[in-house]
């Protein structure tokens, strides 16, 4: 559909933030620039990839959204080369099955294959691997893009306008991400070896990610009923025979078909849910494991999202500088254990101190900390506000992908440099996250 | 998902997004592709995709599908790109405004055209010469509205019925030669789509209707009905007796 149709209900991954919003899909690159000047197009547009970011980043009130997900076709994989070049909107899943069939892979992988490439360069993504390979923004090379004034760039590194490293992070403000061209890593096996491993204070979180300062992909799950307490999982790239099969990713295991009861998911069952799950994933040892359960592990519960309720929910992602993260995350931890309002999901990683090319890009070196709440409003909106000054004083930034909700003051705190990214903003372009984030008028 | 020889695939109406799913599913197993359709620049977008997915070979072949004058020399010369092909799939067709059709003779003619009359023309073409070689297969896609003609979609499902029957006469017409024909009649499509929108249950994704035209070049027909559950439903829809159908606003 190369037009703007009649307002398509959208939501965001939390299900919060949500509408309806006049929606184009353009299938061929060619259907791009003239989306910018359709006579019908509803005031401000916003290219929009799986939906998977949290809060209202993929969101336009008031004006049109512009879904990518029809322009998902591989251009050239060079296998010597280690590049792929392929549409915006097609899906990291999809990219990693045609370049784990060859032998290749993509050297950051997000949380779920379901983000596309342009959304994993409009969001800087990481991995668990970022102490190694930095953020996704790191591999990129060259970024098709196109502006409402009729230009359709081919961005490269150091371009005299800065629109390269404005577009990397700047959460797809900068024009529409037609195409990517990202770096490879050879793969040897479809399989990831991996070992997790007990802990019950953060001395020890951060001693096991020292002692495994060398593997490719660290991270911990962290159990918020007993702040310190987790369990820290390693993985490292299996190693096959020459010629062993390969092996299709695995597909959801089953799927969510309704809003679960959102009261079932209360600090009791949190509680059990957190013992159970310690149990279960504390064996002993190395064990291997398909990369798509190993880095994409909420993927196998079709839409896990509902799981939060009707109401919906928040994910808060925060990253703190290394010389005061044991603190900042210990401090953070005792609030949510605090404020009585568990999240069923913390996830703790560290990142290095690769920089990214991208203007607005969230990583920094230190802890990231990621946390799940049901949705209970105004409770949980004011438990956000307190984690935000701790995240603040601690001189650490939230991940604009996860938020819905951060106050303007406060985002421009976390990044002094936004006024860079507004400058390059294509004008024809806002979302909801960046309307609120800078205090932009309607 | 490999099948035994890579198919030599002609598909007329590359460019729709059913079209393009089958081609990529033909394309990983080895497949040669002509690709036909209205737009060049788009064909090759198409194409430069199938070539990375593994298609051995893809050509473009840029005409309208709807006003070409000689099909049968087009067809022969798609046919000779790819040394005989062993699959023909007439994908194009036009959904119109059906509104305008009621009271515009102008739009009728042109969704009749654009489903059924230049199909017709390019599917005798095919048949004709599927039937001198005694092999390989043609498919067309017809739709579930033409199982029953229905208030919203009367002439657009007029059209998808003629095709359906010529298809089903020429399958009728090559049993025995070696070579066969069939129709595949997709459901509601979602095209093309993402997990976040609220569709109702009944509506697919192309690449479900792809994996019916993929699986049909080896065996099936002469009427497919994809996702194959249609095919009861239809059953229900067509048996249902007109005073209960004329209440309702399908």
């Amino acid at each position: 559909m190369t037009q703007f149709g009649r307002p398509v209900p959208f939501a965001a991954w939390g299900r919060i933030e949500r509408g309806a919003y006049p929606m184009a899909r353009p299938r061929f690159a060619g259907d791009l620039p003239g989306l910018f000047s359709a006579k019908e197009r509803p005031g401000h547009v916003l290219g929009v990839g799986l939906g998977r970011s949290y809060g209202d980043s993929c969101l336009n009130n008031g004006g049109g959204l512009i879904a990518m997900d029809g322009l998902d076709r591989l251009i050239e994989i060079d296998k010597p080369g280690l590049v792929l070049r392929a549409q915006a909107g097609l899906s990291i899943g999809k990219a990693l099955e045609a370049l784990t069939q060859r032998g290749l892979t993509l050297p950051v992988l997000p949380g779920t294959r379901f983000a596309t490439l342009g959304g994993a360069v409009a969001n800087d993504v990481h991995g668990k691997n970022h102490a190694l390979a930095g953020t996704f923004g790191r591999w990129v090379r060259r970024i098709g893009l196109v502006r409402s004034d009729g230009r359709t760039l081919s961005l490269a590194p150091g371009d005299a306008e800065g629109l390269f490293a404005a577009t990397i992070g700047g959460l797809g403000l900068t024009g529409l991400i037609a195409w990517v061209e990202v770096g490879l890593n050879a793969l040897d096996s479809d399989d990831v070896e991996i070992e997790d491993i007990p802990f019950e204070t953060l001395a020890d979180y951060y001693a096991l990610m020292a002692d495994h300062a060398g593997k490719a992909h660290r991270v911990a799950w962290i159990d918020c009923t007993h702040p310190g307490r987790g369990i820290f999982t390693h993985g490292t790239p299996a190693r096959d025979e020459p010629g062993a099969r390969h092996k299709t990713p695995p597909g959801p295991r089953f799927s969510v078909p309704f809003d679960g009861p959102g009261f079932l998911l209360n600090r009791f069952s949190l509680s059990l849910f957190n013992k159970l799950y310690r149990s279960l994933k504390a064996r002993d040892g190395l064990r291997r494991m398909h990369y798509a359960r190993f880095h994409f592990p909420l993927d196998s519960i079709g839409g896990w999202n509902r799981l939060y309720g009707g109401r919906g929910f928040r994910q808060y992602q925060c990253a703190v500088p290394k010389a005061v993260a044991r603190e900042a995350v210990m401090e953070i931890l005792n609030a949510v254990k605090k404020a009585g309002d568990g999240a069923f999901l913390a996830v703790l990683k560290e990142f290095g101190p690769l920089e990214s090319p991208g203007l607005l890009s969230f990583p920094l070196e230190g802890s990231t900390l990621a946390l799940d709440f049901r949705n209970r409003g105004q409770k949980t909106l004011a438990l956000l506000e307190t984690l935000d000054r701790i995240v603040l004083n601690a001189g650490g930034r939230i991940y604009p992908a996860k938020d819905g909700r951060v106050s303007a003051q406060t985002f421009q705190e976390m990044y002094p440099q936004w006024r860079a990214l507004e400058a390059l903003r294509d004008p024809a372009i806002r979302s909801d996250f960046w309307a609120r984030a800078t205090g932009m008028a309607r | 998902m490999s099948q035994a020889v890579a198919h030599r695939v002609i598909i007329l109406g590359a460019q729709s997004a059913i079209a393009e799913a089958a081609a990529r599913l033909f394309a990983a197993e080895g497949a040669q592709l002509v690709l036909a359709g209205r737009d060049l620049g788009r064909l090759n977008e198409i194409g430069d995709d199938l070539r990375v997915r593994g298609a051995a070979a893809v050509n473009a072949m840029e005409l309208d599908l709807v006003a070409e004058r000689s099909p049968i020399a087009r067809l022969a010369e798609a046919d000779e790109a790819l040394g005989g092909a062993s699959v023909i799939l007439i994908a194009f067709g036009v959904l119109g405004d059906e509104e305008r059709a009621e009271t515009d003779a102008g739009e009728a003619r042109r969704i009749i055209d654009g489903n059924f009359t230049s199909a017709a023309v390019w599917a005798l073409a095919a048949a004709n010469l599927l039937e001198r070689r005694r092999a390989g297969v043609l498919m067309a896609i017809g739709s579930v509205a033409g199982d029953r003609g229905r208030a919203s979609n009367a002439v657009y499902g007029a059209a998808k019925a003629g095709l359906a029957a010529l298809m089903q006469g020429i399958a009728h017409r090559l049993a025995g030669t070696g070579a066969r024909a069939l129709v595949i009649k997709p459901g509601t499509v979602d095209t093309p789509m993402t997990a976040a929108f609220d569709k109702g249950p009944l509506w697919s994704k192309p690449e479900a209707i792809a994996r019916v035209i993929w699986r049909a070049a080896d065996r099936g027909g002469p009427v497919l009905y994809a996702p194959r559950w249609w095919r009861y439903l239809m059953w229900i829809v067509r048996a249902m007796p007109a005073p209960i159908m004329h209440r309702t606003r399908l």
